[in-house]
């Protein structure tokens, strides 16, 4: 047996670290073939990351949400595919951690998943529905013990390399559409057949296929939970936050990338000041515009977890939804002048400086729940909420 | 008190049972109560018994059910009359 010459860096960040150069690496071809980012996730499995969320009785790390939002950060960084894989996995584990704690299968499937670094994918899109994660159409058939449910899932990101997927239903053949439940369904209770093909602008190798997804499972594996307060309760501030941080990650790169640009213009330059520098000064601003918005929003969902009335309240809602909302917008004008300020080399792929992809790839955050339905349903709330004007409140 | 907030639930909830067959109790979301509609709700009560909710009883929890919604709107008004 050989020693290592010098320990490795087990912190968080430094095993996500190793994760992003993994992903880095291979983030063009990915992007390129549309394929899965076996390597990225791979490594993430090697460095334990799939189960951090778990509490540690249950096996896992007990990782807080800011924690794994800085995950996310620095794997969208180097690759916004994989750091999505990433961030919809953890959406996933959080409804788990938050209403899984309560049932004795749950809480054994949380071991395993630890055990097993499974990965979990979600299927609440649904054909005829489309973003609306707070109805089905699709019901579940509970016969004794045993659970089936056959649903049009019209988008499963990797749903074709996951070991476990997390599908939305009505609760019972005469439930209305927004009387729904959750259901984990492990890789050899269900088959996909394979409907749509993800061939997408950018995104790509999230793989994000549609199918006819038919599972058969013991009605255990239901949550015990109503869907309706696992969304408002976990789902919707670990998207919202998860998700922008990974789109922060891929604006941070770009601004990196648009500040080596300049830098290396400057050298040049004899002195005078580079083209773009005033550009590169406006992105740096919204670029921590953006950071504190995240940031703000990770304090609201800490705080309003130790209150179950604040969680499932309209002012926790909105605050979400406005994270979502600045966030998904905010990257492309970042981006953008990234983009700009690096000229035809940010245009073309293959140099330093390309921004092709972080364009492509940010382009997904609006319509992922489309922000025209998100901004219905603040501006519904607006109706009767009364906002808090504070400052520190 | 507890026939306004029917009347009113009849009106604007937008639900696919009748009122009359929902017991007090009974969950309005599994009902088939949508956010849009508990809104709804939530103004035609402010306007009829002439209150505001304040943010703190804005929940899923406080229009669960007709009976929430009694003690919700009941809360406010003995809040007022105290003050
Ligand atoms: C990268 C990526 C990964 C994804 N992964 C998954 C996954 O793993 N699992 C999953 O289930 N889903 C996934 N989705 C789907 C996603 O969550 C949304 O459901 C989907 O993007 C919405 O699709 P849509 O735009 O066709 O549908 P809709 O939400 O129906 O919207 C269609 C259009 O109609 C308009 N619209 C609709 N309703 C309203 C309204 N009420 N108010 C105003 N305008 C409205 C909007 O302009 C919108 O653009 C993913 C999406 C992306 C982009």
């Amino acid at each position: 047996m050989s020693l290592p010459a010098f320990a490795t860096d087990m912190t968080l960040g430094a095993r996500a670290r190793r994760v992003a150069e993994v992903a880095a690496e291979n983030a063009d071809r990915v992007d390129q073939e549309a394929r899965f980012p076996a390597e990225a996730v791979d490594a993430m499995k090697a460095e334990r990351l799939l189960g951090i969320q778990v509490p540690v009785s249950f096996g896992g790390e007990g990782a807080s949400i800011p924690e794994i939002a800085e995950v996310c950060t620095i794997l969208g960084q180097a690759c916004a595919a994989s750091a999505m894989v990433f961030a919809m996995h953890q959406i996933k584990v959080s409804s788990l951690v938050e209403h899984g704690g309560d049932s004795e299968w749950h809480r054994d499937f949380m071991r395993e998943l630890c055990a097993r670094q499974l990965l979990v994918a979600s299927a609440t899109t649904e054909g005829g529905i489309g973003g609306n994660l707070r109805n089905s159409i699709c019901a579940i058939e509970i016969d004794g013990n045993i659970c089936r449910l056959t649903k049009d899932a019209t988008v499963i990101s990797y749903g074709a390399h996951a070991d476990v997927i997390m599908v939305t239903s009505r609760a019972h053949a005469d439930a209305t559409p927004g009387d729904q439940v959750m259901t984990v369904f492990k890789k050899n209770q269900y088959t996909l057949e394979k409907t749509v093909d993800w061939d997408t602008l950018g995104m790509r190798g999230t793989c994000s296929d549609g199918f006819i997804f038919k599972g058969e499972a013991p009605a255990a594996q239901i949550f015990p939970k109503p869907f309706a307060e696992i969304a408002a309760q976990s789902m919707l501030a670990s998207s919202h936050l998860l998700w922008s941080a990974v789109w922060y990650g891929i604006a941070a790169d770009a601004v990196l990338r648009a500040q080596a640009f300049v830098r290396a213009a400057a050298r040049k330059a004899n002195g005078a000041q580079p083209p773009g520098v005033v550009r590169l000064a406006e992105a740096s601003n919204l670029l921590q515009l953006l950071k504190a918005n995240i940031l703000s929003g990770l304090k609201v969902y800490a705080d309003a977890k130790a209150d179950l009335d604040q969680l499932s309240s309209m002012a926790f809602s909105i605050a979400m939804n406005n994270v979502k909302l600045a966030s998904s917008e905010t990257i492309l004008v970042i981006i953008n002048q990234a983009m700009i300020i690096c000229g035809i080399m940010g245009y073309k792929n293959g140099t330093p400086y390309s921004l092709g992809r972080h364009l492509r790839d940010a382009h997904s955050a609006q319509l992922m729940i489309s922000n025209d339905r998100i901004l219905g349903n603040t501006s519904t709330m607006l109706l009767v909420q009364k906002p808090d004007t504070s400052l520190l409140g | 008190m507890n026939e306004t907030i029917r009347e009113l639930l009849a009106r604007v909830g937008g639900l696919p049972v009748a009122v009359t067959e929902l017991e007090d109790a009974a969950d309005l979301y599994a009902a088939g109560l949508s956010s849009f509609a508990s809104v709804q709700l939530m103004l035609a009560i402010e306007e009829a018994f002439d209150i505001e909710f304040p943010d703190s009883l804005l929940n899923r929890k406080s229009f669960a059910s007709i009976s929430a919604i009694e003690q919700t709107v009941a809360q406010i008004l003995k809040a007022r009359e105290a003050a």
